[in-house]
């Protein structure tokens, strides 16, 4: 089923009495999700993804615009008639009911035609709890389960109706490191199994980027960016997006273009023809540095992370944002840890030019200086 | 470990020692008076031990009277002002607007002095030489006969005490209810909603359970409550409750300890034996239910 937005918006009330000002959590929100696939919306706390969820599933009215799911119109559907299965953030089970009670409830709910059989019942329960491994704990209740069992048969409740859409709120977020980078899997290969379009939100884009076909990039209320988590990432559209994607996060330089090449600092960096003349943002993503004795860009060298694989060199420039950059390089690389500079040159493709005005992408081809 | 619990018990000695002066010490002896036949508080003398106490006490009128009084008071009060509490509670908790004011409201009986409410209740129910009260006015209009509530049968005293019992219980009730409804997250009514569930099966399946240790832990105190009334009566009835045939047990044991056939603490302590035997198998019966019926 795939699900459409139409200039989506919902404005809520201010909560200061003398301020006539609307919050609006949700802005204007017009994109099509394809049937079947996982999708992401992300964005940090407070961006009204949540809401834009709660819109979906019908939980809260839209102030104006349209929601389709498929060619049903479903905006003024209550919820219990939009056919979605929704995963709260805490689970929301009903803790003096048996995990296969948890399950079954939203099918005792079902009336006349639509009601299976008792039998019928069960046995879409032990589907249900077969498809997400929970099947030697139905007899427990909630509380008698780990995090991650819980958040199971909250999927298990949520799917045991066969939804057209399943939504997830912050599936992984009450659960510890370990278990998230398990669960992810899991919701992937449940989703992959069952076919069913699937919504989640999250404020963590490692999460997003993991396990995603799509994700959508929230900031206050708009949407910035929508594309698989690759191609958000390779091309974002803004400092914003550039920001929020990747772990470690980009670095930002204060730049300038003078004749067609970009310099940091005084030194120019890369060739940068076409772009317009004067100050920008200069995003460089940490696996764009290159350690060349005779790079271009000369930084302080204040500290090397060894990680196993790979090498995190924190260095220090002057038009950085932040005190140090970081770069992660190979761990074969050489690299002199009493020397006070470090010299880098730049993967054009992992560096991206934003305006200094608007934050927006400043749309040219970078070239290496070295013409490699 | 020797040093801190040595340390524990001398924090506890205050607590222990008035606990025990207070409430351990006049309970064992109510008993002892109780087995002491005829006992003279001021000669400090009996004729003998036996049970001859709760033997007269059983067979008095006025104790069996007092008793029926008490359990009808009991069956009538406890589950009609529980069963109210919860729809007064769930109506004030689905309102917004004006929804402070009606809890003040509600809330006011509490704050008021029983007595006070007694007057009050007299002058709606009484029947006087010069009115017949506000109720058998409003019950002559729609074409009733009037009944003197006060003074007349004892169906319709009992009525009047039962309605003032409910009255004057409700407030906490409500209270303890209204907290309860509050602490049930929004969340579990979410997932309900978008499962579809009617909400005679939200109230049944999710809201009953969830607040099942707070309505039982109103039972259990209202069952207490409402075989130790006493008070409640006297304010409607005035103080010869014998007479009125509107005695309770509690009543009971005060008029023989100080009534105008007062001075028989033997008889009291005989009385309020069997009473706190009522009450202790009535709190263990509700403890066995409510083992079944109510998740924590």
């Amino acid at each position: 089923m795939n699900v459409t937005l139409e200039h989506l918006t919902k404005a809520f009330p201010s909560q200061d009495r003398k301020s006539k000002q609307e919050v609006i959590a949700v802005n204007d929100f017009t994109f099509e999700i394809p049937d079947g696939e996982l999708v992401g919306l992300l964005g940090p706390s407070g961006c009204g993804k949540s809401t834009a969820l709660y819109l979906i599933c019908g939980l809260q009215k839209p102030t104006s615009g349209k929601i389709f799911f498929g060619e049903d119109d479903v905006t003024d559907l209550p919820p219990e008639n939009r056919g979605v299965g929704l995963v709260f953030q805490n689970y929301a089970l009903y803790p003096h009911l048996t995990v296969r009670q948890n399950i079954l409830f939203p099918l005792q709910n079902l009336k006349g035609e639509a009601r299976p059989s008792k039998e019928e019942m069960l046995r879409k329960a032990d589907e249900a709890a077969r498809l997400v491994q929970i099947e030697p704990y139905m007899d427990r209740k909630p509380s008698q389960l780990s995090g991650g069992q819980q958040q199971r048969v909250a999927i298990a409740r949520a799917l045991v109706k066969t939804p057209r859409i399943l939504l997830l709120d912050e599936p992984l977020s009450n659960l510890d490191a370990r278990l998230r980078l398990q669960t992810r899997e899991e919701i992937r290969r449940i989703q992959r199994e069952t076919g069913v379009t699937t919504i989640f939100v999250t404020h963590d884009q490692e999460e997003a980027m993991s396990i995603t076909d799509r994700i959508i990039v929230m900031k206050e209320g708009s949407v910035h960016q929508i594309g698989a988590p690759q191609q958000v990432y390779d091309d974002p559209v803004n400092l914003f997006v550039a920001k929020f994607l990747g772990n470690p996060p980009i670095n930002v330089l204060t730049g300038r273009v003078a004749g067609g090449r970009l310099l940091l600092g005084d030194q120019p960096v890369l060739e940068a023809p076409g772009a317009p003349e004067g100050e920008v943002w200069v995003g460089i993503r940490p696996e764009g540095f290159r350690l060349r004795p005779d790079g271009p860009l000369v930084c302080t060298l204040r500290a090397v992370e060894v990680m196993g694989r790979d090498m995190s060199v924190l260095a220090a420039h002057p038009a950085c944002e932040t005190p140090t950059l970081r770069a992660i390089i190979d761990s074969d690389s050489r690299i002199d840890r009493e020397s006070q500079t470090v010299r880098f040159s730049l993967r054009p493709n992992k560096v991206f030019l934003f305006s200094k005005e608007t934050e927006a992408r400043i749309p040219v081809t970078l070239r290496g200086e070295e013409g490699k | 470990m020797e040093q801190r619990s040595w340390k524990a018990w001398l924090y506890l000695l205050p607590a222990i020692l008035f606990l025990g002066l207070f409430m351990v010490y006049p309970l064992i002896d109510v008993f002892v008076y109780s087995a002491e036949e005829g006992y003279n508080s001021a000669s400090q003398t009996y004729f003998g031990v036996g049970p001859y106490n709760f033997s007269y006490v059983l067979h008095d009128a006025y104790f069996l009277q007092a008793v029926k009084n008490t359990f009808i008071l009991v069956i009538i009060t406890v589950p009609v002002s529980t069963a109210l509490a919860l729809l007064i509670s769930l109506g004030l908790s689905s309102i917004k607007p004006l929804r402070n004011l009606y809890q003040t409201v509600y809330f006011l009986p509490y704050v008021t002095n029983t007595l006070a409410v007694g007057l009050v209740f007299m002058i709606l129910f009484k029947k006087t030489a010069y009115t017949d009260g506000m109720v058998n006015l409003i019950l002559h209009w729609f074409g009733g006969n009037t009944v003197d509530f006060i003074d007349g049968p004892h169906w319709a005293k009992m009525f009047v005490l039962c309605f003032y019992t409910v009255w004057v219980v409700l407030p906490f009730k409500i209270l303890i209810l209204t907290s309860a409804l509050a602490s049930v997250k929004q969340d579990y009514y979410n997932a309900a909603r978008i499962d579809g569930t009617s909400s005679l099966r939200t109230f049944t399946r999710i809201t009953l359970p969830m607040i099942s240790p707070m309505i039982s832990y109103l039972i259990i105190t209202g069952f207490i409550g409402a075989f130790k009334s006493y008070s409640d009566a006297v304010a409607l009835f005035g103080t010869d409750l014998n007479a009125a045939e509107m005695n309770t047990i509690v009543g009971y044991v005060y008029d023989m300890l100080y009534g105008n056939s007062g001075g028989w603490p033997s008889y009291a302590s005989a009385a309020a034996v069997i009473l706190f035997a009522i009450v202790l198998t009535i709190t263990c019966v509700n403890l066995l239910v409510s083992k079944r019926h109510v998740y924590y």
